[in-house]
């Protein structure tokens, strides 16, 4: 589905990924963990084509998407859920969900994505007037999901979807992430700081740090590595 | 009574006017982060295009009045689009002082151009529309003054309605939000930015024929002081909110058009910017505008 290959990333003379290679399979859930600055929100925006990688090549459903702008790779089937939510803050509910099938012609199309949102979320259907910038945390989190999927991707990429949010809501919203990928058979990169959570609901994970790759395997695997326990996993 | 009236109608067309043009200083602001400086040079070549128009088109009917106004509209839209995609464009994600320098660039081609084309003196605007004069009890308003207040009435609600009602209008309301994020949604931000600048340009294109229509005496500096008003309005109103614009607009057509009317008509313009001053001192933002537009 999702290859990347040998990604080097800067910002300016700050090198924030220097090398990394990863791989989502069709259907799968990955998750990409790490510490603050690791580089996990850069890989996910070079990959979506906000950022330009110094070398190396992001191949999406067998093509090199790596020059591509960013609207072409939305338009591939390719959503990206970003870091702090980014959600159309003046905009109401329904005005973000409209946006979010800015790609899709097909009315009945975007009917029944709307109602599958809203079969995921009720709470959105019930504040579809509600300007978005006064959506709780997790709220604004919904939409910021449920926008994505209006968009019909095939991969979807979510970063720190836990951020912010009530622990109660951190669980549902996670389980909602495994139902997406069950019904509809959409793959996830997931990214992560709550690496626990992480590695539950995922099936392969690499674990980044400054810009490089230093773990990678099942999840089961590395839920007990010892080194990762002691590093992330609270001891 | 009939005097207050008078100055109100005098006030609003006037302001009607300055917000046609601010209305694309706030539009290209909120979507860019930056002040067109050329954009009253826009406004200039409205009026000229409407002056062209005119003189191939039947005078003073209402058809063959709005037909110059069509094209003073179309002709600045695609100016307007122009001048994006070649100048504006190949300067975008670069530090905004460089695009601000050029705009002022930008402007002086457009004057300098103008007096090229168009010579540098004054020349008499044709009555493209039916010159008429209704008195009402007292109250004189010159048909132009009904077509003013009638087109930017229409032209601002076409407006609202397109950048509320449409997707493209909800797609250059994300853009400015956050354009990231418009991206991620797959909004193709050059053509938002184009249609952006058409609109704004158009607004600006009818502005310069019903400025003219009113002020009838054209020329290449003309857009110079109808302009920076309209940019003051757009900072008044809060600069990147479209109503806020139109408010700022008008607010600011009535207190010129008030104080010229009274003794201290001289100083119209210092007292009519003292006031917004004191206006931005109690609202650093602007009327409707928010002092943090931007949100992570
Ligand atoms: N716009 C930028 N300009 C300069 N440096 C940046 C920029 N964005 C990120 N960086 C740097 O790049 C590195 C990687 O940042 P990135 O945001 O990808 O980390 P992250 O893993 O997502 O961290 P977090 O978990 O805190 O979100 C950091 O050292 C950061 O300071
Ligand atoms: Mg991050």
């Amino acid at each position: 589905m999702l290859e990347i290959k040998d990604l080097h990333v800067s910002y300016g003379a700050i090198s924030a990924l220097r090398g990394i290679s990863l791989k989502v399979d069709q259907g799968a859930i990955v998750t990409l963990i790490g510490g603050n600055g690791a580089g996990k929100t850069t890989t996910l925006r070079t990959i979506s084509g906000l950022l330009r990688p110094k070398r190396g090549t992001v191949v999406f459903l067998g093509e090199d998407i790596t020059q591509l702008a960013a609207h072409r790779i939305v338009a591939r089937g390719l959503g990206h859920v970003p870091e702090g939510r980014m959600v159309f803050s003046n905009l109401t509910v329904d005005e973000n969900l409209a946006m979010g099938a800015y790609l899709q012609r097909d009315k009945a199309v975007i009917g029944r994505n709307r109602e599958y949102v809203f079969g995921i979320f009720p709470r959105l259907k019930e504040r579809l007037r509600q300007v978005a910038g006064t959506l709780s945390g997790g709220e604004q989190q919904m939409l910021a999901i449920g926008r994505a999927l209006m968009g019909e991707p095939k991969f979807l990429m979510l970063d720190e979807p836990s951020l912010g949010i009530a622990p109660r809501l951190i669980s549902t919203i996670f389980e909602k992430i495994q139902e997406i990928n069950r019904d509809r058979g959409i793959a996830i990169l997931l990214v992560e700081q709550n690496a626990n959570l992480a590695l539950e609901v995922s099936s392969q994970a690499y674990v980044l740090e400054t810009g490089l790759i230093t773990m990678e395997g099942p999840s089961a695997d590395l839920r007990n590595n010892p080194q990762l326990k002691a590093s992330y996993l609270g001891g | 009574m009939s005097e207050f009236l008078q100055q109100l109608i005098n006030g609003l067309s006037l302001g009607a006017i300055y917000a046609l043009i601010a209305l694309g200083y706030t539009m290209v602001y909120g979507v860019l982060r930056f002040i067109n400086f050329a954009h009253s040079d826009v406004f200039m070549v409205g009026a000229f295009i409407g002056y062209y128009a005119g003189e191939h088109l039947p005078r003073g009917t209402v058809l063959g009045g709005m037909a110059s106004m069509g094209a003073a509209m179309l002709g600045c839209a695609v100016l307007g689009v122009v001048i994006e995609r070649l100048v504006y464009r190949p300067l975008r994600g670069g530090p905004t002082l460089n695009v601000l320098i050029t705009a002022i660039g930008v402007s002086l081609f457009l004057e300098y151009a103008g007096q090229l084309i168009f010579g540098a003196t004054p020349r008499a605007f044709p009555d493209i529309f039916p010159s008429r004069v209704i008195e009402i009890r007292g109250l004189i308003i010159s048909m132009n003054q009904v077509i003013v207040i009638a087109v930017s009435t229409v032209l601002m609600f076409a407006l609202e309605f397109i950048v509320h009602r449409t997707k493209i209008g909800t797609a250059m309301r994300a853009v400015a939000l956050n354009p990231k994020a418009a991206l991620l949604v797959g909004i193709n931000i050059d053509i938002v930015i184009s249609f952006t600048f058409a609109l704004g340009s158009a607004l600006a294109g009818a502005g310069g024929v019903l400025y003219a229509l009113n002020y009838p005496s054209i020329d290449p500096l003309m857009g110079v002081v109808p302009g920076l008003k309209a940019f003051v309005a757009a900072v008044l109103g809060g600069i990147g909110n479209i109503q806020g614009a139109a408010l700022g607009a008008l607010l600011l057509g009535l207190v010129e058009t008030f104080v010229d009317g009274s003794r201290w008509s001289t100083y119209k313009d210092a007292i009519a910017f003292a006031i917004l001053i004191a206006i931005l001192l109690f609202r650093p933002a602007g009327l409707l505008g928010r002092v943090s537009a931007e949100k992570v």
